[in-house]
């Protein structure tokens, strides 16, 4: 791929809507989605959406910022996962270990499948997370020990220091809302500092980033940690939800869906791919509704939406700010 | 590990590859030419099935039978390249990817609600339907043979075309360097179509011919696709050669593991029932560890098109 040039100014700082009122909007819909629709369905349905918006949110820290297109970050959602699950099975349920081991074996996945992939790119760096992808299904499914392909099954939701505190759903509710807050809070300031500048600017021009004297490399490797902690982080919680996890966690079909919510909400806006794995998340639910069929109506959809809609929602919302 | 079972497995290991050949040829050109990836390849694989398993019964014969499904599948090839792929070629990979993606479910779906969900089956012609005696007590059916034989037709046949013909002449040329074929005057656009099209059609092929032995299925396709593009890769994007050896190493090493990892590592000393738990899961792994390896050392495959 050839380097593109590109003008030597800094990218003007994104409009104070998008910046402020955007985020504060989705977080207090998100706030008072319990006190209006108290039945389980949906508290579970929008527990979900929030759970992949953090999957979605860690992607967009490689794929918005550093450019780096990972087709196998539902890997990442099965590690976080089966490490609670694994444990669970072992009599460890509380989540002060849980789900650490969970956030640190997803960090050391992305170390060393990191470290490997990112010596290659465009194309090829698309087609190794694949792969790598593809061989923690593999692993998930010759786990005979853990359920093998039917997945296996936890009892009840992790315990927090003892406690069965999130097995009331909207207390998991809001564990999870504020899960994605923090995640949310935490990646708006790494982005924003100089660690974040570091990598937009090896997104737009590598060359000039290593004339100055930083190693690309390293930077990306440290985002890409960053982001399968993160994703990981949601696994845990999502094995949480159902109470189970299986291989089909990470299927290939599952990263090309997060790909999905983070060029729909909008790439590199953080908020984007939030309101893009939430909406995604809905409309399947939605659709599924209509018609087991439904697929036939996303499809095309996402279609239009790699065609169309450049920027994604987010900058349709704050069209002409920009 | 007999030998018997070592013959037999590296033939349908040959098969495989043949299989994926048919599928990486087209990937690997529309990939080296346009440098555009399409996710939806797999899809045109279990089109192709799925047609075969139309126009078989329906014609009565299968050579007639494939001739619908061939020329169909290559309608269908064109018509998504002027629907879909053409709005994505001066695009980044990451919308190639996501609308193709897109294109997957609707197709997979599609075929659901045309054909049902449920596997379907496809005869094969009378006349290839027996087995034959191929070494002392070793049976093969003579319709895997003639899918490994009708692959390596086609695999001799696209070489021709691409090292000896003028068509073939721009294709490499277009690997190597499309702007620079586009600035002497070739239309690229319509160079592209034609080999999207007859790479639709090939990875139809591929489908139609396997449909007798498989059972044909929506979703069928996906998991080859990841396949293929793990043997474009190991073979460098745009080069023929390099799908060519790459599917049938990768044929082989996935299908000769599957049926030999749990004796391998008994050999190597693990202890049976430890063999058993972790053979299948380094079987099904080997492919992508080799893919891994390939682009450790060589980041752009073993024979790559551009240089």
């Amino acid at each position: 791929m050839a380097e593109t040039p590109v003008p030597p100014v800094m990218p003007a700082a994104p409009p104070l809507w998008r910046r402020i009122w955007l985020p504060v909007l989705v977080f207090a819909l998100l706030a008072i989605v319990p006190l209006i629709w108290g039945e389980r369905f949906i508290l579970g349905l929008v527990t979900r959406a929030m759970i992949m918006a953090i999957a979605a949110l860690s992607l967009d820290l490689i794929l918005g910022y550093g450019a780096l297109v990972s087709f196998g970050h539902a890997a990442f959602l099965g590690i976080g996962a089966y490490a609670v699950a694994i444990l669970f099975s072992h009599d460890i349920v509380d989540a002060s270990i849980a789900f650490p081991v969970a956030i640190l074996a997803g960090a050391l996945f992305a170390l060393v499948t990191g470290a490997i992939s990112l010596k290659t790119r465009g194309v090829y760096f698309i087609m190794i997370t694949l792969a790598f992808g593809q061989m923690a299904l593999f692993t998930a499914t010759s786990l005979s020990a853990y359920g093998g392909d039917d997945g296996l099954r936890m009892f009840h939701r992790s315990e927090v220091f003892g406690s069965r505190l999130l097995a009331n759903d909207t207390t998991f509710y809001f564990v999870v809302l504020g899960t994605l807050l923090g995640c949310f809070l935490l990646l708006k300031a790494i982005v924003a500092s100089r660690f974040g500048r570091v990598l937009r600017g090896a997104k737009e021009n590598e060359r000039r980033m290593r004339a100055l004297g930083f190693d690309p490399f390293l930077y990306r490797l440290a985002a890409y940690v960053l982001a399968g902690a993160i994703c990981a982080l949601a696994g845990a919680l999502f094995a949480n939800l159902g109470m189970f996890v299986a291989p089909a966690y990470m299927t290939w079909q599952r990263s090309g869906e997060f790909i999905a919510m983070v060029v729909l909400g909008g790439m590199g806006t953080l908020i984007g791919p939030i309101i893009g794995g939430i909406g995604v998340t809905l409309v399947e639910e939605w659709l599924a509704q209509i018609t087991q069929h439904w697929k036939v109506i996303f499809g095309p959809m996402v279609i239009l939406v790699a065609i169309f809609a450049r920027g994604g929602i987010v900058k349709l919302l704050t069209r002409g700010d920009r | 590990m007999s030998s018997t079972l070592l013959i037999i497995q590296t033939l349908n290991g040959l098969q495989l590859g043949v299989l994926l050949f048919l599928i990486a040829a087209g990937l690997t050109l529309v990939f080296g030419v346009m440098d555009f990836i399409n996710l939806a390849h797999g899809v045109q694989y279990m089109l192709g099935a799925y047609l075969a398993a139309m126009f078989v019964p329906l014609t009565g014969s299968f050579v007639l039978g494939l001739i619908l499904a061939l020329a169909t599948a290559l309608l269908v090839g064109l018509l998504l390249e002027v629907v879909v792929m053409r709005h994505l070629y001066d695009r980044d990979h990451l919308e190639q990817v996501l609308a193709t993606f897109g294109l997957i479910l609707f197709l997979n779906e599609g075929v659901k609600i045309i054909w049902g969900a449920a596997p379907l089956q496809v005869p094969m012609p009378q006349a290839l339907s027996g087995t034959i005696r191929i070494a002392d007590g070793v049976l093969y059916p003579v319709w895997r043979l003639a899918i490994i034989g009708s692959g390596l037709a086609v695999a001799v046949g696209l070489w021709l075309v691409v090292t000896k013909t003028r068509v073939g002449m721009l294709i490499r040329a277009g690997a190597t360097n499309a702007p620079m074929v586009s600035a002497l005057g070739v239309d690229i656009r319509r160079l592209f179509m034609i080999v999207f099209g007859f790479g639709a059609m090939l990875a139809g092929f591929a489908g139609a011919m396997a449909a007798p032995v498989l059972s044909v299925e929506p979703g069928m396709g996906d998991n080859l696709l990841i396949l293929a593009f793990v043997v474009i890769v190991i073979g460098g994007i745009g080069s023929i050669r390099g799908a060519f050896i790459g599917a049938l190493l990768v044929g082989l090493v996935d299908t000769l593991l599957r049926s030999f990892s749990v004796d391998l590592l008994r050999l190597g000393g693990l202890s049976p029932s430890d063999a058993r738990t972790i053979g299948p899961a380094i079987a099904s792994m080997s492919i992508y560890i080799l893919m891994a390896a390939v682009l450790f050392f060589r980041p752009t495959g073993l024979f790559p098109a551009k240089g």
